[in-house]
């Protein structure tokens, strides 16, 4: 059973069409970046998948259940890409109230909570109220906040975004030892080849390419990523490319 | 379960906040002390403690207004509730979760002015404590309007509407330190067409003995009004 599956995923705001026709496959255990500029639908694709919006049309799935279930909400978890801590509760505090309102009882999310506090290193930090932490400390929190409830599939809305070169790096080494599947959403390019086995790119609501980075370069013609996704985001539509992905074993790398 | 550990949370946000201590227990018992002391030296009725005392547990209230919208809107900014609503939550634990830990907020503000008032000269009664339970369905009343600002509104504007104009629509039309009737026979009539003249009355003719479910109703319609309302559009927000 994939982790992520979506078929004809079709989300209007109104006139705008945010997402159309998002057809996308993800693994259990796989790390998946989406990768676009701003407005291209990462963060409309997320809260669908997630069970915040409801699509338009389509349908979307995780580990088989529909996102349309509430059910759902026991499967995934979301580190949105603003901070979202609860400012004037410690680090440890925020962490167990998370673990509680994911269905864990006192003992059970205190464990969790000091089990988090090792692995992510945070435990300089625990006692420390969360509005007061460093951009840098805030975002890793919030990611530890996102696994605390022990999720299937976790989704990273720009998880670096605002934060300096040292501390994005810092949560680099924070996001590459993750349990589980992975979902990124970023629009820095060495982000996504850092972090993700394939990468999708979205333009315009549209999933133009998706393959490893190695196979998105080939598709496009280039040795250069960042000419990669030039081509594959902003430039001319590749054919047969219009609407759907290019999945690995059908990619120019494999073939 | 979910709805007391995030009840726990949204008290932990307000207390921590010295601020929000200084205004809602700070002001409303140093403003009754202020006026108590005018009243002493110029004896007017609506300056006695038996007519202060009611009128500054109702102002107090105000300021549960801008605490719940004020947190509620920040937790929609800072995507708080975005990470929450991704959790098995439902929405009335949101909702009990925003207004229960303000119910004994209000107790505390009410105890607060109410032994202010016993030490400025109020006569312990059953009639005195009484006070407390009916003044309770106005803090509803400021709860709910919160909740209402805090999901339409962002931060700074539920600053604006619940830290200013409610505070101040309190202040001015609830008679709580003027007699509405000086500003005109018209003002009144139209002052107790809102809740905000009606629990101060209720409290005032409780203290004297006299009937005080009109008014108390009026102000538990407005109530219930207000919270349908508010539970109505947060649910609506939530769910888009």
């Amino acid at each position: 059973m994939n982790a992520i599956e979506t078929r004809g995923l079709r989300k209007v705001y109104g006139p705008v069409t945010a997402l159309e026709n998002l057809n996308l496959t993800v693994a259990p255990g796989e790390r998946y970046a989406l990768l676009g500029v701003n407005g291209a639908g990462k963060t409309t694709a997320i809260r669908i998948l997630t069970g915040l919006t409801a699509p338009t049309a389509g349908e979307a799935r995780i580990l088989g259940v529909s996102v349309t279930d509430p059910a759902v909400k026991r499967l995934v978890a979301l580190s949105p890409q603003e901070t979202a801590v609860a400012p004037r509760l410690t680090v440890e505090e925020n962490l167990t109230l998370l673990a509680g309102l994911s269905g864990a009882k006192g003992p059970q999310a205190r464990a969790r909570t000091e089990a988090l506090l090792r692995e992510l290193e945070l435990g300089q930090v625990a006692k420390r109220r969360a509005g007061l932490l460093s951009g840098g400390w805030q975002r890793r929190l919030s990611v530890a906040m996102a696994l605390v409830t022990e999720p299937q599939v976790l989704f990273l809305d720009e998880p670096t975004l605002g934060l300096d070169v040292l501390a994005r790096r810092e949560l680099w080494q924070v996001i590459r030892k993750l349990p589980g599947t992975v979902i990124l959403t970023t629009h820095y390019l060495e982000e996504a080849q850092a972090l993700a086995g394939r990468i999708g790119i979205l333009a315009g609501g549209r999933l133009r390419a998706q393959g490893t980075p190695a196979e998105l370069m080939a598709l496009a013609g280039t040795d250069s990523f960042e000419e990669a996704f030039i081509t594959l985001a902003g430039g001319t539509a590749l054919p047969g490319q219009e609407e759907t992905s290019m999945s690995p074993k059908d990619s120019p790398a494999r073939s | 379960m979910s709805m007391v550990l995030f009840a726990r949370r949204n008290g932990q946000e307000i207390l921590r906040d010295g601020v929000n201590l200084a205004f809602g227990l700070g002001f409303p018992l140093g403003l009754l002390c202020m006026l108590l002391a005018i009243g002493a030296g110029a004896p007017v009725e609506v300056f006695t403690v038996g007519s202060l005392t009611p009128g500054m547990m109702v102002f107090g209230f105000s300021f549960l207004a801008l605490f719940s919208g004020q947190l509620i809107a920040r937790d929609r900014a800072s995507a708080f509730l975005t990470r929450l609503y991704t959790t098995p939550m439902a929405p009335k634990d949101f909702v009990l979760g925003y207004c229960l830990p303000l119910v004994p907020m209000a107790l505390g503000q009410c105890l607060v002015v109410l032994a202010g008032a016993l030490a400025w000269g109020l006569t312990f009664s059953g009639r005195a404590l009484l006070l407390i339970p009916v003044s309770l369905p106005a803090a509803v009343f400021y709860i709910a309007l919160g909740l209402l600002c805090g999901s339409l509104l962002s931060d700074r504007s539920v600053g604006g509407i619940c830290g200013a104009l409610v505070t101040n629509a309190t202040a001015l039309l609830s008679g709580a330190w003027f007699d509405l009737e000086l500003v005109g026979r018209g003002f009144a009539r139209a002052a107790r067409l809102l809740p905000f003249a009606r629990a101060v009355d209720a409290g005032r003719a409780l203290l004297a003995g006299e009937a005080f479910w009109p008014d108390l109703l009026w102000v538990i319609g407005w109530a219930a009004v207000t919270l349908g309302l508010a539970v109505a559009v947060y649910s609506r927000k939530m769910e888009a």
